[in-house]
């Protein structure tokens, strides 16, 4: 009986408009790929596959790719080392400044990227070397992840349960770097590994505050991108996203498949 | 595994919060050596910050002294005081094993790997969890948590055992099994051990003394037997079971008689405007006009007893209990008696 009645639930024309908008939202990706394979988008497929868009990009942007998932990996690297012991010390201390502080801490979240851009270099840019090189974008992508792990691992830390973990381990008569390395970092280690895995992926798609930040020589992935839509063909734009997916979306995947394990390893 | 048996002293011992609340007021406390004491009580009595300030995870209003054996541990911070403690939910570290949790003492302290090795198999011979040294805590009953809990807090051997309230988190059937399990097994450890809980049944079979707590102070201290058959608090009296008020007017003080359904019942001398009598002390009787007599309202079988409920003229509602084959049935008009050791007097500062 429930046989007969349960297609009725799921009626025809309900598939039909989960099936247009798929597409609505599929066509467009796949067109913009397609551009970037053939040799002319105004006459489409029947112009002939090529990868010479392709061999532009990486001639011209490849360092840009390797530019960006460095900055990412060192982004969410720093982001960590200082953010782990910033949110125990959130977590642990009632203080009202405590709390205030937490909010000034998510600030540059809120604030447009734009605006922290220009406050970074009206303070620093006369920093030269600093302001040209790489490191003055990462520091921009650090400001900017950073609330995102404080406020993750720190609810983490604050769990009543792990507060009891940390009694008991002082009542075992651990000192506060062996409870805190060998008891608590790993009870929080799937927040961790998620804020982690949350700071690449910010990192690697930031655009407005780095288009800030950037100067000719130091360009990401996304500014890099915006250049290439703005100055050439746009069968090189579109090639350039297609280099995108091929390089980044396989990391995430990467990236998540291991976070995923090691939930699996520590969840409680 | 035979452990070393330490006196705890407590004198004076306060705590008063940061927001000003008085969690605990100024209480004095002795524990023998190798005997396991309840601290009982309802929430916020102050039973856990007393533990907790035993434990070092809290710290003691200046004057307290809390003295372990000869030496005084008031400022020696928990992680050096040489406690061990079972916590409410256990607190086992969740990715460590069940070898890992009870081993991480030892470790901390720089045990060779073999003794490490040796202790812990002992331990898990002794808490009877045998095939389990590698599950995760997650991997474990409530049960065989709790025991994974006791072992990680004595293997290493510490001074004092501290049990915050160790079978809160399982089921009730699960409850007596292992209260029982328990006793046992800290009669076998030997360990001083201070436990705290709120249910009483749990404090008698575990505990050879408890202290009984009320907002911050302790009532009364004793066996509880002793507590149950003699309180000096009305509070005990009706925390440890369940009780009946009888009044008595100036002139039955000086009768030294208690006057129930206008018969003057005889009772022990003494100054005490009412008495106290348990349940399963007043006697159920065929009518008879000699005796103090009741009509029965209530009957409630309960398997092995039967609990009634009795109006008596002058006294109102008493409770009894009798045996399962008792006869009597609602509406029923008994007599009973209470015989005169089974009055208590106690203090009243309602």
């Amino acid at each position: 009986m429930i046989g007969q009645r349960a297609p009725r639930q799921f009626p025809f024309m309900l598939a039909i408009l989960t099936a247009l908008v798929t597409l609505f939202m599929l066509i467009p990706m796949a067109l913009s790929i397609t551009a970037g394979l053939v040799n002319n988008y105004s006459q489409g497929l029947a112009s002939g596959l090529t990868t010479r868009w392709l061999e532009q990009v990486w001639e011209g942007y490849g360092d840009t790719l390797v530019w960006s998932l460095t900055i990412a990996s060192l982004c969410a690297l720093i982001t960590i080392v200082v953010g782990v012991p910033c949110a125990y010390a959130l977590a642990r201390t009632q203080a009202r400044w405590a709390r205030l502080f937490e909010e000034l801490l998510t600030l540059p979240v809120a604030v447009p990227g734009l605006a922290t851009g220009l406050a970074l270099i009206l303070v620093y840019g006369q920093f030269r070397s600093f302001r040209q090189s790489f490191l003055f974008i990462l520091v921009g992508h650090v400001v900017f992840t950073l609330p995102f792990v404080v406020r993750t691992v720190s609810s983490a830390f604050a769990n009543r349960e792990l507060i009891a973990l940390e009694e008991a381990a002082r009542t075992l008569g651990a000192g506060f770097t062996r409870r805190l390395l060998g008891v608590l970092i790993p009870a929080v280690m799937p927040a961790i590994i998620a804020s982690a895995l949350m700071v690449f992926t910010l990192s690697v798609g930031e655009f407005n505050l780095t288009w800030m930040l950037h100067t000719p020589l130091t360009r990401t992935l996304p500014v890099g991108l915006a250049d290439s839509y703005a100055s050439m063909r746009i069968e090189v734009g579109s090639a350039y996203t297609l280099i995108f997916f091929i390089v980044v979306l396989p990391l995430l995947w990467a990236l998540q498949a291991i976070a995923n394990e090691v939930q699996k390893r520590y969840g409680t | 595994m035979e452990l070393e048996r330490t006196s705890v002293q407590i004198l004076q011992c306060a705590k008063t919060y940061p927001d000003g609340t008085q969690g605990l007021l100024p209480s004095s406390l002795d524990v023998h050596p190798g005997e396991v004491l309840a601290l009982l009580g309802p929430s916020g009595c102050g039973k856990t910050t007393l533990l907790r300030l035993i434990a070092g995870l809290e710290t003691v209003d200046s004057g307290g002294i809390i003295r372990f054996g000869p030496q005084e541990v008031t400022d020696v911070p928990v992680e050096r005081r040489q406690i061990g403690m079972v916590f409410q939910h256990y607190a086992l570290f969740p990715q460590m094993t069940v070898q890992a949790n009870i081993g991480y003492g030892l470790r901390i302290r720089g045990t060779s790997e073999q003794q490490l090795k040796q202790t812990v198999g002992e331990l898990i011979d002794l808490v009877q969890l045998k095939g389990l040294e590698h599950k995760r805590p997650a991997e474990l009953s409530g049960g065989q948590r709790q025991r994974v809990a006791l072992a990680r807090a004595v293997a290493v051997r510490p001074k004092v055992l501290l049990l915050d309230e160790p079978l809160t988190a399982l089921d009730a059937k699960l409850k007596v099994t292992l209260r029982d399990e328990l006793a046992d097994l800290l009669r076998r450890l030997g360990i001083t051990t201070i436990h705290v809980t709120h249910d009483q049944q749990e404090a008698l079979a575990i505990a050879d003394r408890l202290a009984v707590m009320r907002s911050g102070k302790i009532i009364q201290v004793g066996e509880g037997e002793a507590l149950y058959r003699n309180p000096k608090h009305m509070f005990v009296a009706e925390f440890l079971g369940r009780i009946n008020r009888l009044q008595r007017t100036p002139q039955d003080i000086v009768h030294h008689t208690v006057n129930i359904a206008q018969v003057p019942v005889r009772c022990p001398p003494g100054p005490w405007p009412e008495l106290f009598v348990r349940p399963e002390d007043i006697e159920l009787k065929p009518y008879d006009r000699q005796q103090p007599a009741a009509t029965i309202t209530q009957r409630t079988f309960l398997g092995d007893r039967i609990h009634y409920r009795l109006e008596v003229v002058g006294q109102g509602a008493l409770t009894a209990e009798a045996h399962r084959d008792s006869p009597y049935l609602v509406g029923d008009r008994v007599s009973f008696t209470i015989a005169p050791e089974h009055f208590m007097p106690c203090e009243n500062d309602e």
